[in-house]
């Protein structure tokens, strides 16, 4: 995914402003800056989720396999069947586990039992969460913890095996245990799967991510590598945020 | 100057008027239940005696002084029944658009929003005059004149204007509960759908809707025992005096509870005798509205079991 002079107004006031970026194939991609930055605003426009809040104007290209994704004619209900999105608190359907997963797969218009079953148990594994939940598919997955239902979340969201996933801090309302799962989920399907991961915590970005980027007052300040991002970054305001002089 | 320091005094009391409050609003509590409970136990006892299998399965006979109400209670929930086919699909499909088409600040919804709160606020015997000369005098003439050749079929008071008018009525209430119920249901789950390539229809009739469905229903209920219970607004569209037979067709006349009431205590040509068949009657139409506030509560109940496993 690659965008350019990526601009997003509510209604006056400029939340970004010209950002360019390249969102690598099968790598994962950590957005980090201080609370109000932009990065999640930024997330969102990455699959049209922008266009559903009222007053929202995005300008500038962003695209997808080369396909411009705010192209005329493009339905954005389509950029989300290819772009998925994981959110900051868990947000599982008041159905069961089984059905939060199939959801995506049924609104797609699958219909074989069969193979919804099996791609239902393939996300779930993929998630981590099979073996916790294999024996109570039907229950509801309210009655997860906070945890599993954000990895729920996840199968979710991969169930309908997309090539992006982005992630709006997934783990910032989980405890360490639980983070720590995510993290390691994140970092077993990086090489499988574009993920664009936003977080407030620089160790997990420094854990998970192959490459960082900053974002500062809606501007992206540098992008790079994760390890060069921490160790030599190549602007001040970068330098100030990751040793904590502000933010 | 400075203001005078507070006294330096622990004993005695400056709550005189928290005293006096909680009397107050005690009083008015005391007295509304001591309302309720006259009213109810009144009814209650002076019913009860009447209230036997053949009040409620039989016809009335001798001049309305004997024998039951239970054309009344066809009647009643024919009537009900119909309205809420009529009133429910109409108030959630236009809370549907309010709440996830209309922009807040658009006209149109502006619009809808005041004429929503005005149709809730006119009086029921204007609706029951607007049932009159729009259904029966327009629709219903124009429909006989269209399909029965001028004979009086639709143009006169029946069940399906009495039920329509009474739809109109409930309407309001059906539209701002339904719509209180959706915009309660959390956007996370509304995003979740749709980041997850659901079109806006799915996710109404797949998330929202089923979140959303213990308000509707309570609300809806509500508004329909409130609508049971009218009078007005049928007087002239269609609730009849007295039937030696069923309506069987929806251009039939009918007989209600609630106008059944009026006529025993009005009409009757012995009060003494028709007493007891009174009692029994209003007995009857309370225990029907309160069946339903019965399931409205169970639902209610039942949803904040459901959304409490969600926290």
């Amino acid at each position: 995914m690659r965008a350019r002079d990526l601009c997003v107004r509510y209604g006056q006031k400029v939340a970004i402003k010209d950002v360019d970026i390249d969102v690598h194939t099968n790598q994962v991609l950590a957005l980090i800056g201080p609370s109000g930055c932009g990065k999640s605003t930024f997330l969102r426009s990455l699959n049209r989720m922008n266009d559903t809040v009222p007053g929202v104007s995005v300008t500038g290209h962003v695209d997808l396999d080369g396909e411009p994704i705010y192209g005329p004619n493009v339905d954005p209900v389509l950029v989300r069947r290819r772009v998925g999105m994981v959110f900051q608190r868990s947000n599982p359907f008041p159905k069961s586990i089984f059905e939060n997963v199939a959801y995506g797969l049924r609104i797609a218009g699958m219909r074989e039992r069969d193979v919804i079953a099996e791609r239902v148990e393939r996300a779930l594994r993929h998630a981590a969460l099979w073996d916790e939940v294999k024996d109570r598919l039907p229950e509801s997955g309210l009655g997860l913890s906070g945890g599993q239902q954000q990895r729920l979340c996840i199968a979710r969201a991969l169930a309908v095996e997309p090539e992006v996933l982005l992630m709006d801090e997934p783990a910032s309302a989980l405890d360490p245990i639980a983070t720590a799962k995510i993290e390691d989920l994140v970092a077993d399907l990086r090489g499988e799967l574009t993920i664009v991961i936003v977080t407030h915590n620089m160790q997990q970005a420094a854990r998970v991510s192959q490459r960082t980027g900053f974002f500062y007052m809606g501007r992206l300040v540098e992008v790079g590598e994760t390890s060069q991002v921490f160790t030599r970054p190549r602007e001040r305001e970068t330098e100030d945020y990751i040793t904590g002089r502000f933010g | 100057m400075s203001a005078a320091a507070p006294p330096r005094r622990l004993v005695g009391t400056v709550r005189h008027g928290d005293r006096a409050l909680q009397t107050v609003t005690l009083g008015s509590v005391v007295l509304i239940l001591a309302m309720l409970v006259v009213l109810l136990g009144d009814v209650a006892l002076g019913g009860a005696r009447t209230l036997t299998w053949e009040f409620l399965t039989a016809a009335p006979r001798d001049g309305m002084t004997a024998g039951g109400v239970f054309p009344a209670i066809f009647g009643t929930v024919a009537l009900t029944l119909l309205m809420t086919l009529a009133a429910v699909p109409a108030g959630v499909a236009t809370a549907i658009y309010l709440t996830e088409f209309a922009s807040t600040e658009s006209r149109l919804a502006r619009l809808i929003r005041v004429s929503v709160s005005n149709l809730a606020g006119v009086p029921s015997i204007v609706f029951g005059l607007f049932g009159l000369g729009f259904f029966i005098a327009t629709v219903g003439k124009a429909i006989d004149g269209v399909a029965f050749g001028g004979q009086p079929t639709y143009g006169k008071p029946c069940l399906l204007w009495s039920s329509l008018t009474l739809a109109i009525l409930t309407l309001p209430v059906v539209v701002v509960a339904t719509e209180e119920a959706i915009l309660a249901v959390p956007r996370e789950l509304r995003d979740g759908s749709l980041a997850l390539g659901a079109t806006r229809m799915q996710t109404i009739l797949r998330v929202v809707l089923p979140e959303a469905m213990g308000g509707i229903l309570t609300g809806t209920i509500l508004a329909v025992s409130r609508g049971a219970g009218e009078v007005a607004p049928i007087l002239f569209t269609g609730v009849a005096y007295y039937l030696p037979y069923l309506p069987s067709h929806l251009n039939d006349p009918f007989m209600s509870l609630g106008y059944h009431v009026y006529v025993l205590a009005t009409q009757s040509p012995d009060v003494d005798r028709t007493k007891p068949l009174l009692y029994g009657t209003a007995l009857v139409l309370l225990i029907l509205t309160f069946l339903l506030n019965l399931a409205a509560i169970w639902i209610r109940s039942r949803t904040r079991r459901h959304s409490r496993a969600a926290a």
